[in-house]
């Protein structure tokens, strides 16, 4: 496969995730706001930018109205679902004869969906809506991608894009959340504070299946450890670093590259992961593990670039 | 379409008929429904010049373009002679040169063309085969007969919507298209791959099966969709500049499990920008020293490099001759006659009748450079007349053609517009016009300019089965 054909899909898959991951904490967030004090809820808008890396707006007004446009349909800001469901489509478009044409036509779907919506006040009493259509646009890519692309190498970088993208950005959310929430880990959460823990589960996709795992009472550890280690729920980082590890493990296979740097760096991540206590991660601080995470995270995409889409060419005429 | 006013011509009877019963409101849908599924696959060309969204549909139009068995035979036995003899002449003229020293080609001619390409000389290609990929330009003259208009002999385009076009044709005609016996064109693919294999040297062929890749410049060229497209329909890989390099005059692409060699370039880059070392320094599009590996004879480029003199619109007015000069045949496809500008009584006469004639810029193509005399300004010709005093050779001039007319749904009801066609010719080890081509339609009422830059759009061609 051409290298620059594999960057291109690897980075569709991230922008993507990215866009759906967005989509899924703005839905959230506006509908947690309806039960809560806007003073309550200003504090969340905020962590919900650092979570998506967007500034904070300079005049320091913090407004669902406004805030929902910069994230949702601002082309200025890279970040935002409009910019990054076009970056998706424009990384396809540059390999489209490497995806199936349903492929295609579903997100070129989805962007043409996105492209024509317009922020007013009434889109925003109706957003869910909006929301709603990225997410499962999102969702019915990937199905359509399981079930009419081959799952060769082509389809191992868009898992490893999806997987490198979700273990980051779950990392980061989690990180904002224990750094600027503190309440006693082991002890059932309350009242007010309640929706902020439900926030995050929502935000991961992931209060149900918590709930199916440990019953509806929250506690920070249990939330953490859900978050972190499950090995079972596809967005805990646990589930994301195995599949980045196996994506990595496949490709090395196909390209015959096994010894290579990206699968020993996610292999140790992994092995982190796998054999680690949710005791012992938040006895020395659950923001330095996920910072840890991140970093090892970053490192294994560098290694990725250097390995698969970038490499010098007298490296590759000496081999 | 019609023989005489209400009376439609044999082949046309049954598409006649459907369309009377069709209530309007039918068709409608169905050109939404078609309209839709071209936006949604992203059949979509980019203008240049234009900055609002440059991304464009090409527009269709359902309503097909019928040409009897008959006169497909004439036209594919005249496409045939007519590459066999072009190449012919791109090889003489790139190695002794003896039309030119017999004097049927003026020697000026051939050398002062923008395309000619010095750095080609002597140097052979496989079987003599410099141009593998044709699409030529035909228009129907008054008398009914077919003549050519153009050839594109460097990277002709639009194969991908003629093939687009059938595709939703057959969804919204079945019965029509099945009663009417429509020869098919699906193969296009296979067979520009089997023509592109048929170069690969004999030796690459032992070796393993010979590795054929498609160069593109990449996403924002107009035909962008359509190399994507050729490339997922013939299973081969789509390459940009960036994913080649040359060393040791091998040319490689760049994999992520390594460098894998390349034999065949099919590509759609112009000469200009192939190889920065060689020609135009400024080009991102090209692969340093491809040139250098393309005389070692490592790679193959289709077509070849330097084909465009034989496409240059004062050259073409030769062609009869030279269809003449190497087969001792008589063209079976007739020339639209032409006024070589550095000649000085044709010029005079031109500049006479400058509001009459159709003067192009002999280099350009897509419909840029051009003066349409009967549609044109006072000031418009005034630029022409000083632009061919500057420079007589780039010029060419023709009478103003009345292009055949074909009935097209615009605005909720059928209306007659002005078409050409473009059928495609692959020449490898042996020559292949799948039956139909590219009915390029102009959208905008007695415009004759039928070029996608230019407002225009396309329709099916059913070429019917004897």
């Amino acid at each position: 496969m051409l290298s620059r054909v594999a960057d291109s899909l690897y980075w569709m898959s991230r922008y993507l995730e990215r866009a759906e991951h967005t989509a899924r904490l703005i839905d959230v967030n506006l509908q947690l706001r309806l039960d809560q004090s806007p003073e309550a809820g200003a504090g969340r808008w905020l962590r919900l930018l650092e979570a998506c890396q967007v500034p904070p707006p300079e005049n320091g007004k913090i407004g669902s109205t406004a805030l929902t446009h910069i994230l949702t349909l601002d082309r200025t800001n890279e970040s935002s679902i409009l910019s990054c469901v076009a970056a998706a489509r424009e990384n396809l478009r540059q390999v489209r004869e490497q995806c199936s044409t349903e492929m295609w036509e579903q997100l070129n779907r989805l962007y043409l969906q996105v492209n024509s919506t317009t922020s007013s006040e009434a889109w925003l009493l109706h957003s869910h809506i909006f929301f709603r259509a990225v997410q499962d646009g999102a969702h019915l890519f990937q199905g359509v991608t399981d079930s009419t692309m081959s799952h060769g190498e082509g389809w191992q970088y868009i898992q490893l894009g999806r997987f490198v993208e979700r273990t980051d950005a779950l990392a980061r959310l989690i990180g904002t959340h224990f750094r600027s929430l503190s309440h006693p880990l082991d002890q059932a959460v309350e009242s007010e504070d309640y929706i902020e823990w439900v926030g995050l589960l929502k935000s991961c996709a992931a209060f149900e299946a918590y709930c199916k795992t440990y019953t509806a009472e929250l506690r920070p550890l249990r939330v953490a450890e859900f978050l972190l280690l499950n090995p079972e729920f596809p967005h805990s980082v646990r589930f994301s670093v195995d599949m980045v590890h196996a994506a990595l493990a496949a490709i090395g296979d196909m390209t015959e590259r096994k010894a290579e740097q990206p699968v020993r760096l996610a292999g140790r991540l992994q092995a982190t992961l796998s054999f680690s206590q949710i005791e012992e991660i938040m006895a020395s601080g659950a923001t330095g593990y996920v910072d840890s995470i991140r970093w090892q995270c970053a490192h294994a995409h560098t290694a990725i670039h250097q390995v698969y889409f970038d490499y010098s060419v007298e490296s590759a005429l000496a081999s | 379409m019609f023989a005489s006013p209400g009376t439609p011509r044999a082949h046309y009877k049954a598409l006649f008929q459907r369309l009377l019963e069709l209530p309007p409101e039918e068709l409608r849908k169905s050109q939404q429904a078609a309209d839709l599924s071209f936006l949604h696959q992203g059949i979509t060309f980019t203008v240049y010049g234009n900055d609002e969204g440059t991304e464009r549909v090409f527009p269709n139009d359902l309503l097909p373009r019928i040409i009897p068995f008959d006169e497909w035979r004439k036209i594919e036995s005249g496409l045939t002679q007519r590459i066999a003899a072009l190449n012919l002449f791109l090889e003489d003229i790139y190695h002794g040169g003896r039309i030119l020293a017999d004097g049927i080609v003026p020697r000026e001619l051939v050398y002062s063309c923008r395309h000619f390409r010095r750095e080609m000389r002597g140097l052979s290609v496989p079987h003599g085969i410099y141009v593998s990929i044709c699409g030529t330009d035909l228009v129907r003259l008054p008398d009914g007969s077919f003549a050519v208009l153009e050839d594109n002999l460097r990277v002709p385009s639009g194969v991908s919507y003629m093939l687009a076009n059938r595709k939703v044709l057959k969804k919204v005609f079945p019965t029509l298209f099945r009663d009417y016996g429509v020869s098919p064109v699906d193969h296009y693919a296979q067979a520009l791959l089997s023509t592109l294999r048929a170069l690969a040297p004999p030796q690459t062929t032992s070796r393993h099966e010979p590795k054929v890749v498609l160069l593109t410049p990449g996403v924002f060229n107009s035909a962008y969709f359509e190399h994507t497209f050729l490339a997922q329909q013939m299973g081969i890989e789509l390459v940009e500049g960036r994913d080649l390099l040359v060393h040791d005059n091998i040319v490689y692409m760049r994999t992520t499990a390594g460098l894998q060699r390349v034999d065949v370039i099919y590509r759609r880059v112009d000469d200009d920008f192939l190889d920065p070392l060689c020609f135009r320094r400024d080009s991102n599009l090209g692969v340093p020293g491809l040139f250098n590996a393309y005389r070692a004879g490592n790679i193959i480029l289709a077509n070849a490099i330097g084909t465009g003199v034989a496409d240059d619109k004062a050259l073409y007015a030769y062609v009869p001759a030279i269809i003449r000069y190497y087969l001792g045949e008589d063209p079976i496809l007739a020339n639209i006659q032409t006024y070589l500008l550095n000649d000085r009584s044709q010029r005079n006469y031109v500049l006479e009748h400058l509001d009459e004639l159709v003067v192009k810029a002999v280099g350009e193509s897509g419909g840029y450079g051009m003066l349409i005399g009967p549609h044109s300004s006072e000031e418009d010709r005034e630029e022409f007349r000083r632009r061919i005093e500057a420079e007589p050779r780039n010029y060419i001039a023709q009478p103003t053609l009345s292009l055949s007319r074909a009935p097209c749904f615009l605005e909720g009801e059928v209306q007659a517009r002005h078409v050409d066609l473009r059928p495609y010719i692959l020449y490898g080890e042996n020559v292949t016009l799948v039956p139909g081509g590219l009915t390029r339609v102009a959208l905008r009422r007695g415009s004759l300019v039928v070029n996608s830059s230019q407002g225009g759009g396309s329709k099916d061609t059913w070429v019917l089965r004897a």
